[in-house]
């Protein structure tokens, strides 16, 4: 167990669990204020990468300097997300308050399925690739690796996205109203908080998220039909070992299985395949709603 | 008035010839087509074979294919398609092959690429005593596991791609390998490629030490952490299975961290990439191709027909795939007509194309292929491996070397660990 094989491990993992968090702490937002298992929440993912490597793609192609790629990634996964993000919860999701949250989660699969068809029809089966925002920074040696500085924006963007939500739940108008839904949703109505609003609001912009995820995941990968479901199962696991609704237990989350798989490839890959559902199994042995479950006070 | 009669007579016996000749044509044949549709593997893999399915079904209906396929359809029987796609757990693969045999009654079914899906598919096609071909899957347990009498693969197994990769890199490098390092998919052809690939290297290079082999799960998309462990390893020679998003997102990555640069990559599914990321593949990546397809395919009339066929219409050169696709489509036909003959020119019925199909050689775009073991269920071809190389900018490959069949499949009845543990013996 050398001291580079211990660093490859930190970097790796924290590489892995940067990409994890962006991809799940929309996800728990959303069912922190909502209650809503989203399902959806991979679809988002995917859109964000459709839109990212098409978008980025074909202005690439036009001539648009590369350095610009990375400010039309994050330009695309919003706008993909203004559009169907409102719709869908406008649409749908507004009706489906009132039902039984199992309902709702059954609702958001088949939006997920819808979602996965839509993709496939706008923009084929065929891979779509953007491989130039990840090559164009250059690379950094550590020891005798060779890492793109291109992972340090993925980092970058992780904790530009935690801190910037943990700002704006603590520090906004905003956040404290939504911090108020998220306690009790009825008090807060009868307080005179437009909790619909806040809903779209929650909705739109947890869904931004994982859609920056999507953007941002684009240039390393071929952006293929399926690229959300994986997404959405890891997501789930990570919230549900953090605690589900706990901005800093999906943080904690996401550190804890980007470690622990990037321990694992390196020391024991035999076992790689089941370590995150093994850590998600023993954390919910122990704490059965999460490490960052809070003690919830009974209604009657 | 005689003559008014004849001229009746006549017009009449005119229009019901045409009817009449209707009613002896052969009834279609209706084949079931199963590749990926959607998902991940769809672009790469699915949709080229599905493109030649249709190529294939269209122009053997029009009789337009060269000899010795230039018979309409199978038997003189137009071809109709019927397609499912493959995508979804293997238990979903379950009922579509139910439905498609129960259901739709078809007469064949084409299909599957998965090897998870190939592995749950054989059992079932038993039970239902349904004539099924596989295309394109590669693990080698399907025939060494069990003997299957409904069942037939006309693509070589995995085990020849491993072994003709371990020939080749030994010959690239003069046989001074002294480390290898794998990655592959965690699931049956990614482990049963590297335990191919690695007893190979073992029986050819004595005493070379096993860096890494790493088993992410399929369709995973991230390998930092994996890519890490094999630049720590230092390895000489890198083999990968990888096909689908996963081969591509594997090139993607490994690139930028100079991988390629450090160390020989062989991958065996690599030309199904090498156009689409020919600008992310450095010269010198060991290319493989499941067989002499693509730019290994024979210089033949067929091949020639089918590259350009299939190049016109869809406007990218088949890559593998396609050409197993359309191997299979032509080996089935073989042996139906082979069967249609030898039962006096009337339709055969599935123990009689079953009996023809085992042991056939038959010409395919990729070269002659041989149904010579998996008693008799199990196609051989030669393989064919080269390296990447840019010319003016575009993807080619170099170095090329052939292997014959017998020199990269086990004979007959032997399993393929047990041929490679015994060093190759024919």
């Amino acid at each position: 167990m050398s001291v580079e094989q211990l660093l490859a491990v930190l970097i790796d993992g924290i590489i892995y669990s940067a990409w994890l968090f962006v991809a799940a702490v929309g996800l728990t937002l959303i069912y922190g204020v909502m209650k809503i298992v989203n399902v959806t929440h991979g679809s988002f993912y995917a859109l964000g990468a459709y839109a990212a490597a098409s978008i980025t793609g074909a202005l690439l192609a036009r001539g648009m300097p590369p350095s610009l790629s990375y400010a039309v990634l994050l330009g695309s996964a919003l706008l993909v997300t203004l559009v169907v993000a409102p719709l869908i919860e406008r649409g749908i999701l507004r009706f489906m308050y009132a039902k039984d949250e199992v309902v709702i989660l059954l609702i958001t699969y088949a939006l997920f399925l819808i979602l996965e068809d839509a993709i496939k029809l706008i923009w084929g089966v065929s891979p779509y690739f953007i491989a130039q925002p990840y090559g164009l920074l250059g690379s950094f040696d550590v020891l005798d690796l060779t890492y793109p500085y291109y992972n340090l924006i993925l980092v970058g963007v992780a904790i530009l996205c935690g801190g910037g939500l943990a700002w704006m739940l603590n520090h906004t108008r905003t956040g404290k109203l939504l911090v108020a839904v998220i306690h009790d949703t009825e008090v807060s109505r009868a307080m005179g908080i437009n909790v619909e609003r806040m809903y779209l609001f929650t909705f739109t912009f947890g869904s931004m998220l994982a859609a920056v995820g999507g953007a941002f995941t684009a240039p390393t990968v071929s952006v293929v039909p399926g690229l959300g479901v994986e997404v959405i199962v890891l997501s789930f696991a990570v919230v549900v070992i953090g605690g589900l609704g706990s901005l800093p237990g999906a943080a904690l989350g996401a550190v804890i299985v980007g470690l622990v798989r990037s321990a694992t490839i390196h020391y024991l890959p035999q076992v790689e395949l089941f370590v995150i559902y093994l850590v998600m199994a023993m954390v919910l042995a122990f704490r059965p709603r999460g490490l960052f479950s809070l003690a919830e006070a009974r209604k009657i | 008035m005689h003559g008014l009669k004849k001229v009746v007579a006549a017009a009449v016996a005119a229009a019901l010839v045409p009817a009449f000749a209707a009613a002896q044509e052969a009834p279609p044949l209706k084949i079931g087509v199963v590749s990926f549709l959607s998902g991940a593997a769809a672009g790469p893999f699915g949709v080229p074979a599905r493109n030649a399915a249709e190529i294939m079904v269209e122009m053997l209906n029009a009789a337009k294919v060269p000899a010795p396929y230039a018979t309409k359809g199978f038997g003189g029987a137009a071809l109709q398609m019927q397609l499912v796609d493959e995508a979804g757990p293997a238990t979903t693969q379950v009922t579509e092959f139910r439905n498609l045999v129960q259901r739709d009654n078809v007469d064949v079914v084409i299909g599957y690429i998965s090897s998870g899906n190939c592995l749950a598919i054989a059992p079932v096609a038993e039970e239902l005593k349904k004539l099924t071909v596989f295309f394109d899957c590669g693990t080698p347990r399907i025939f060494e596991e069990k003997s299957y009498k409904y069942v037939f693969r006309t693509a070589s197994t995995a085990t020849m791609d491993s072994v003709g990769a371990a020939l080749y890199v030994m010959d690239m490098k003069k046989g001074k390998i002294n480390s290898i390092a794998g990655v592959n998919q965690n699931y049956a052809w990614g482990q049963d490629s590297w335990s191919d690939f690695e007893a190979s290297m073992k029986k050819l290079a004595p005493g070379v030490k096993v860096g890494t082999s790493q088993m992410p799960k399929l369709f995973a998309g991230q390998y930092n952490a994996e890519i890490s462990t094999i630049l720590a390893a230092k390895a000489d020679v890198v083999h990968s299975s990888f096909w689908d998003g996963d081969l591509e997102a594997f090139i993607l990555q490994a690139g930028p961290r100079g991988l390629f640069k450090r160390s020989t990559v062989v991958l065996t599914t690599g030309e199904t990439a090498m156009y689409k990321l020919a600008e992310h593949i450095p010269d010198g990546v060991v290319i493989g191709a499941r067989g002499p397809y693509g730019p290994y395919a024979p210089d033949s009339e067929l091949n020639r027909w089918f590259s350009k066929t299939f190049e016109d219409r869809y406007n990218v050169p088949p890559n593998y795939a396609a050409y197993q696709m359309a191997q299979a489509i032509l080996g089935t036909k073989a042996a139906w007509e082979k069967a249609q003959a030898a039962n006096g020119g009337k339709r055969p019925d599935t123990d009689q194309v079953i009996a023809a199909f085992e042991r056939l050689t038959f010409d395919s775009p990729g070269g002659r292929i041989e149904m010579a073991i998996g008693a008799g269920h199990q196609a051989i071809t030669e393989t064919v491996y080269g390296v990447s190389k840019k010319v003016k900018g575009k993807m080619t490959v170099a170095n090329v070397k052939r292997y014959p069949a017998s020199a990269v499949n086990p004979p007959d009845g032997v399993k393929a660990a047990d041929w490679i543990a015994g060093g190759f013996k024919k």
